[in-house]
């Protein structure tokens, strides 16, 4: 359960109470979650008078949303067609691999975690692509992104000390 | 005079005719496409693809959104579109579970239908989504994923029709599937009023109205420790028929009765009998209120999914609401307190209702009508419940000799009866009024208006210098518009009777599926009908007259209170407002 | 709002612009800027203040000595980060380089051999962008000022000429000669069907309004496809004057920027843009003095290729899921929010002011017949230089691989033009050409008549290791993935086709399989409600048609030529090529290499995930992928 509405209140304010703005309404509403939890979106259904199942069924039919939390650390990988091309199957394989994530999984149990399987990223020129918490990673073999995950785990577990 | 316009189809000139798309005029010319997503109460919604013609000139196009246009030649059987209605169809046979043998819609599924009809004996394809998870956590109906095809059109009625949105589509592709908001159980659902109107569209097994109670009647039937009363609502005797093949809308009460003694059950009543006496709770609260000018108007309370809307969605209408409890509810405590006076103990009488309604079960269910954990109602079966009981024990239904209900309980007016069509309750109610106010004229007033297959009717009646304004809306998204023009000062009504199916009882989920308006006025016909053949106002049931001098005393008593009227709560589900700063 | 009419604005800044002596322009474009081009940026300043070398990063009047800019993609990302001072031309620039650039080039003059470009085919580096194929053969005019002018001052675009067409429609033109231009024009929408433009504006002319609406339509999710983005993040501006011509030409008032918001730089580049806009009241009320408003707002798609039809595109606008709608009616009579609307894509509003400029007449003579005009192609896949070129329709397919992006290469990158196999055209939606389609010219109708389309214009370039059941079972997977469940034969029929092409790749498929795969492909292509679903079968159609061949090796003999599918796969490593190095042992994530130092080593094949890692590591060539 979240404990305070106050940003989505003025988010909501923002956007006029406008319910053709849901979209863009939960868009800002993550940024501030990180996901979409329930409360929340039936928060904004009653606020722009429309049915929360309806909410539930644009959170869930765009990818973009998540209605469950994601992990500390992004990981996405570019499966555009240049970066297919040039092996990032291959590539999604290893990382599910090196975080032990089961099939329909891409968040690991420790929440550090969330595999992103994205369409172009428009870096076609670096394939294949693979991107760390918003940092661009070009021409990653599947041991140079092992490499990078041993990275931030490590980093992690400093962290914790 | 303008130009006849005509479309060839399959080499056949057809009159355009005002018909909306080009499906319309093809099932007039006779052929009769099944498809799954057109519905004609519903907007179009292009999906399943399985109306799919050539048009020349156009290719191939759904006709379910063309408009005809004069010239048009359309082929609805080349050899291209019966391959593709093949291919379509035997997609969605290999998506989910379609066992015939083992599925309650078996005979009344259109899948089956299509799939009986084009022979298909082998699916190419593999199968999906097989996993049957049955969600039978509301009292009223049951969902079943693994047989959804998609159509949509429960979506499009509980957001169209009804103005709920307590299901819509989740997830995309193919996981997409129809969901309540954050994928609950349908029991957990804070927004589902019952009503039922998504299982009556539905085409396939994936939501009918919950049958799990049948099993329990046939065991208090056989549990010689109990004795069984049964009453059926209005309704249900003229929606039973043509699940026998009989005509539809034909009233077939005398069957029924016939055929619940032969189930086993000990007294066979008649809803009706309750009904008048709801009219003369109902009304001679009215008048109370009509000439204090308190909580007006007032709503009629004998539609439960219409108690859930209140409760739900426009609490502040609550005290508007009738405290008269509805017919089943009036029939269950009165049964109870007979038995018991006659010397029984109240849980040795087991009172089942025959309805027509889905609500009808979760009402029977609300806290308010048990007494010391006992229901008042204690199972609720529907029209098409009542026929599988019939089946079930190889009844002989259409070759019965007519029977009489018992008494007191059978006993009727024709104000009780016309309970089952929209306007039905508020003419029962005004010929009560007018009787009481103008005895010399009471059947001066004509209500012809109030039976007009609309969705919204008016009558206002003048008996002196009083003037009653009544109004008649059903379906809820209707309901609504007129809570919100109440609201807003723009209507002005003093008693307004509210169904949430559209059509009254006669539309209701626990009826055989039906779509369109004619089933709908053939049903109310048959209660019609028989209102000509019965006393004409609820004050004339002799039955109920007794009731009072032996159990209830006077209307609106308090023993009447007890027994007859109800309270409601606000059920509006809101978060976060605490949570804002 | 500022007073100035856009004549002058030009005027002041044309002088300011004078006063400068040098400019350096670094690509910012997402491909250099994933190459670290902010952090090259970030160097010229610090390199510049240290050496107390005057420069600006906006042209304004007290601008003297050096400007120093970002510009939008310059499409040569292959080649990034690409860094331009005066006309000399770098490559592949490092933020080390930058000192050695400031002290060198800017300052004396100097050319740094080391950065140029080097052309394979002369075996010449190239001192200027003129003397580099890739640019020299391209006829650029959509993206004629992509990579030039800083997308983030409107002021240069205006000195450029730019809002002048827009001024002339509102100011000289009636709605009904904008549309007739556009119509003798012949320009064609670049999203994907070609729909004439001109004439899809006068049909939304004709409906009543008051308010009607422009849509841009940026969603652009292709799978390889970056056209739009491109043009968004170079030249913003372009896309606004479209937007406000087509508003003038329908009568609109109010404008959405549907964007992807896997693209966070074109979405920051048009919102600025629409800031500076409407600073200088180019945007808002009384346009030019005419009285007519126009008001342009951004949607941020959700990530939702399927929101790329345009109906879909309308119900997200509207907050609902991005489910297609069936037409008729169209968006011209009832669109957003039920009023006549007008969607045209980014590249086909960008090059809306562009006609206006030359006019019809001249704007036909570019192209062919019945495809007026240039069209941008993203090329990426196996090809020499990834990016992004602008030609005439009706260049040829040969011309486009091996003229411009330098042709085809081998999986090691080195140019090979016979590697050429084949090339998807149009992504997901579209066919694959192979090499006797080398010679077609690319244009919508010659396109369609090889069973393939131009779409939105990505091409991706494969060569002979490319196994096609496994690109067609790539661009299935993606459409089945995105579609939006609501008809049935896209919902079950991508699902069903998938799943008869993994069995076809993973070994379980019949002859049968291949049969029922064509059937439901045809089905699914002709009983669809939208045009995803109308063209997802296409990929699979066109390898079925092209390459049978390959698909008959992966069912009847269970082999996969290419040695790509994975299932059919076994990597082996041979023993006489072995050295023994030990690289493959090192890369393998699962530890399913074993062996000594100098010895040949093996693969565990119950161990081995076979993600590849070791075979692209090999530097003999000993893992092989056996069949």
């Amino acid at each position: 359960m979240t404990d305070n509405f106050t940003p989505v209140a003025n988010i909501l304010k923002e956007y006029e109470y406008d319910p053709s703005k849901l979209i863009p309404i939960l868009q800002k509403v993550q940024d501030v979650y990180r996901y979409l939890p329930e409360d929340v979106m039936r928060y904004i259904a009653d606020e722009l008078e429309i049915s929360p199942a309806k909410v539930f069924g644009v959170a869930t039919f765009f990818a973009h949303f998540a209605i469950t939390p994601k992990g500390k650390h992004i990981i996405k990988v570019c499966n555009g067609t240049a970066c297919h091309v040039k092996g990032s199957s291959f590539l999604i394989n290893t990382v599910k691999d090196k975080l032990k994530l089961k099939e329909g999984q891409d968040t690991t149990e420790d929440m550090l975690f969330t595999l992103e399987c994205v369409s172009c990223l428009g870096a076609c020129g670096l394939a294949p692509v693979m991107v760390i918490d918003d940092v661009v990673h070009g021409q990653v073999t599947p041991a140079k992104a092992v490499e990078l995950l041993d990275a931030v785990i490590k980093q992690e577990a400093q962290y914790v000390k | 005079m303008e130009k006849e316009q005509f479309v060839t189809i399959e080499g056949k000139r057809v009159p355009i005719e005002g018909e909306k798309n080009l499906l319309e005029l093809i099932r007039k010319a006779h052929f009769n496409i099944v498809t799954f997503c057109y519905h004609p109460e519903l907007a179009a919604y292009g999906a399943c693809r399985l109306c799919l013609v050539e048009v020349e000139g156009m290719g191939i196009v759904a006709s379910c959104t063309v408009p005809p246009k004069d010239g048009m030649k359309v082929r609805v059987n080349s050899d291209e579109i019966r391959k593709l209605r093949r291919i379509n169809l035997e997609l969605l046979l290999s998506s989910g579970n379609h066992d015939c043998t083992l599925c309650s819609k078996s005979n009344n599924c259109k899948l089956q239908k299509l799939a009986k009809d084009l022979d298909v004996t082998e699916i190419r394809f593999k199968s999906k989504k097989l996993d049957s998870h049955k969600d039978a956590t509301s009292p009223a109906l049951v969902r079943d994923h693994s047989k959804c095809i998609l159509c949509g059109n429960c979506v499009r009625i509980c957001n169209e029709v009804q103005g709920i949105g307590a299901i819509d589509f989740a997830f995309r592709g193919f996981r997409s599937k129809i969901a309540t908001a954050f994928n609950k159980e349908l029991g957990q659902s804070h927004e589902c009023v019952s009503c039922g109107q998504c299982a009556r569209v539905c085409p396939t097994g994936a939501l009918m109205p919950n049958s799990s109670e049948i099993e329990e009647v046939f065991k208090a039937i056989n549990n010689p420790a109990k004795k069984v009363a049964v009453h059926i609502a209005p309704a249900v005797r003229v929606g039973l028929g043509e699940i026998f093949g009989l005509p539809q809308g034909q009233n077939v009460d005398g069957k029924i009765a016939a055929a619940l003694r032969m189930l086993g059950f000990d007294y066979v009543y008649d809803t009706a009998f309750a009904a008048d006496l709801t009219i003369l709770e109902e009304a001679t609260e009215f008048l109370e209120r009509f000439k204090k000018g308190t909580n007006l108007p007032q709503f009629t309370s004998c539609c439960p999914a219409w108690v859930n809307y209140v409760e739900k969605f426009a609490p502040e209408f609550i005290p508007n609401l009738s405290t008269a409890r509805s017919p089943m509810q009036m029939m269950g405590p009165v049964l109870k307190a007979d038995f018991e006076e006659r010397g029984g103990k109240r849980e040795d009488l087991v009172v089942v209702a025959v309805m027509p309604c889905s609500a009808k079960k979760s009402e029977a269910k609300r806290g308010e009508f048990y007494v010391d954990g006992n229901p008042d109602t204690d199972y609720v079966v529907t029209t098409v419940g009542l026929a599988r009981m019939i089946k079930e024990a190889g009844i002989d239904f259409v070759n019965l000799e007519n029977e009489w209900f018992d008494m007191p309980f059978g006993t009727k007016t024709g104000a009780g009866v016309i309970f089952g069509a929209s306007g039905g309750v508020m003419e029962a109610a005004l010929r009560y009024a007018v009787a009481e106010l103008d005895p010399g004229n009471a059947r001066s007033v004509k209500f012809t208006s109030l039976r007009e297959p609309k969705v919204f009717k008016e009558k206002t009646v003048t008996i002196g210098d009083v003037k009653i304004r009544t109004a008649v809306v059903s379906g809820l998204k209707n309901a609504r518009k007129l809570l919100d023009d109440i609201k807003a000062g723009k209507d002005h009504y003093d008693f307004i009777e509210v169904m949430s199916c559209q059509g009254g009882c006669v539309a209701g989920a626990g009826q055989p599926q039906f779509d369109g308006w004619t089933p709908r006025k053939v049903r109310a016909e048959g209660l019609y009908q028989e209102d000509t053949e019965l006393a004409y106002k609820s004050q004339d049931n002799s039955g109920v007259t007794a009731l009072y001098g032996r159990i209830l005393d006077k209307i609106g008593g308090p023993v009447a209170h007890k027994l007859l009227h109800t309270h409601y709560k606000s059920k509006k589900f809101r978060v976060g407002e605490d949570k804002v700063k | 709002m500022s007073n100035k009419t856009i004549e002058q604005i030009a005027k002041e800044y044309n002088a300011a612009y004078k006063k400068i002596t040098g400019r350096v322009v670094i690509c910012g474009g997402t491909g250099c800027i994933a190459g670290g081009s902010l952090k090259i940026y970030e160097a010229f300043q610090k390199e510049m203040e240290k050496r107390k070398i005057g420069f600006c990063l906006q042209i304004t009047k007290d601008c003297h000595e050096n400007y120093l800019s970002m510009s939008g993609c310059r499409g040569f990302c292959a080649q990034g980060p690409l860094v331009s001072v005066g006309d000399v031309f770098y490559t592949k620039v490092k933020e080390e380089d930058v000192p050695e650039i400031v002290e060198k080039t800017l300052l004396k003059g100097e050319v740094i051999d080391r950065l140029l470009y080097h052309n394979p085919a002369n075996n010449q580096k190239a001192k200027t962008v003129a003397e580099i194929p890739f640019y020299s053969k391209q006829e650029r005019i959509l993206l004629h000022d992509c990579g030039r002018i800083n997308p983030e001052d409107i002021n240069e675009y205006i000195a450029h000429g730019g809002y002048a067409q827009a001024k002339r429609a509102y100011t000289q033109m009636t709605d009904e000669e904008v549309c007739k231009e556009m119509i003798a024009s012949g320009l064609r929408g670049r999203g994907g069907g070609g729909f004439p433009t001109g004439k899809k504006w006068d049909l939304t002319r004709i409906e009543p309004g008051p308010k009607k609406y422009v849509i841009c339509n940026a969603d652009e999710g292709d799978p390889g496809a970056f056209m739009d983005r491109s043009v968004m993040e170079g030249n913003p501006n372009a896309v606004l004057e479209g937007m406000m011509i087509a508003a003038r030409a329908i009568g609109a008032d109010e404008g959405y920027v549907y964007v992807r918001m896997e693209y966070p730089l074109a979405i920051a580049r048009i919102r600025k843009a629409i800031e500076q806009a409407e600073k200088l009241g180019l945007l808002g009320k009384d346009i030019f003095g005419s009285g007519k408003d126009f008001k342009i707002n951004v949607m941020e798609g959700a990530g939702a290729f399927v929101c790329g039809e345009e109906t879909a595109l309308i119900a997200s606008v509207e907050g609902k899921r991005g489910m297609p709608k069936i037409k008729p009616p169209f968006p011209s009579q009832c669109g957003l929010f039920g009023k006549p609307t007008v969607i045209n894509n980014v590249e086909t509003l960008a090059t809306v002011p562009k006609v206006l400029e030359m006019g019809s007449e001249k704007f036909r003579k570019i192209g062919t017949l019945g495809s007026p005009g240039t069209k941008t192609f993203a090329v990426t896949g196996h090809i020499a230089n990834t990016g992004l070129v602008e030609v005439p329709m009706g260049t040829t397919l040969r011309q486009v691989i091996d003229d411009v992006a330098g042709g085809t290469t081998n999986d090691d990158g080195t140019v090979n033009k016979e590697a050429f196999k084949a090339a998807q055209i149009g992504g997901p939606s579209g066919g694959c050409l192979t090499r006797e389609h080398l010679d077609l010219p690319l244009d919508f109708d010659s396109l369609k008549s090889a069973g393939a389309m131009v779409g939105s214009g990505g091409l991706v370039v494969m060569n002979d290791k490319t196994c096609m059941v496994n690109v067609a079972r790539f661009f299935l997977e993606f459409t089945q993935r995105e579609s939006c469940g609501k008809c049935v034969p896209c919902r079950e029929g991508t699902e069903q086709m998938l799943t008869m092409l993994n069995d076809i790749v993973e070994g379980r498929a019949t002859l049968k399989t291949l049969e029922n795969l064509e059937d439901l492909a045809k089905a699914v292509q002709k009983s669809s409600l939208c045009a995803l679903g109308k063209t997802a079968p296409n990929p699979v159609l066109s390898t079925l048609k092209h390459f049978k061949d390959e698909y008959l090796a992966h069912v009847v003999e269970k082999r996969c030529p290419a040695g790509v599918c994975k299932a059919l796969a076994r990597f082996e490593i041979v023993a006489d090529k072995c050295k023994g190095c030990g690289m493959c042992k090192r890369a393998c994530p699962v530890q399913a290499i074993s062996g000594t130092v100098g010895k040949p080593h093996q693969i565990d094949p119950k161990k081995c995930i076979k993600c590849g890692g070791c075979k692209a590591t090999c530097k003999f060539g000993a893992v092989i992928v056996g069949a």
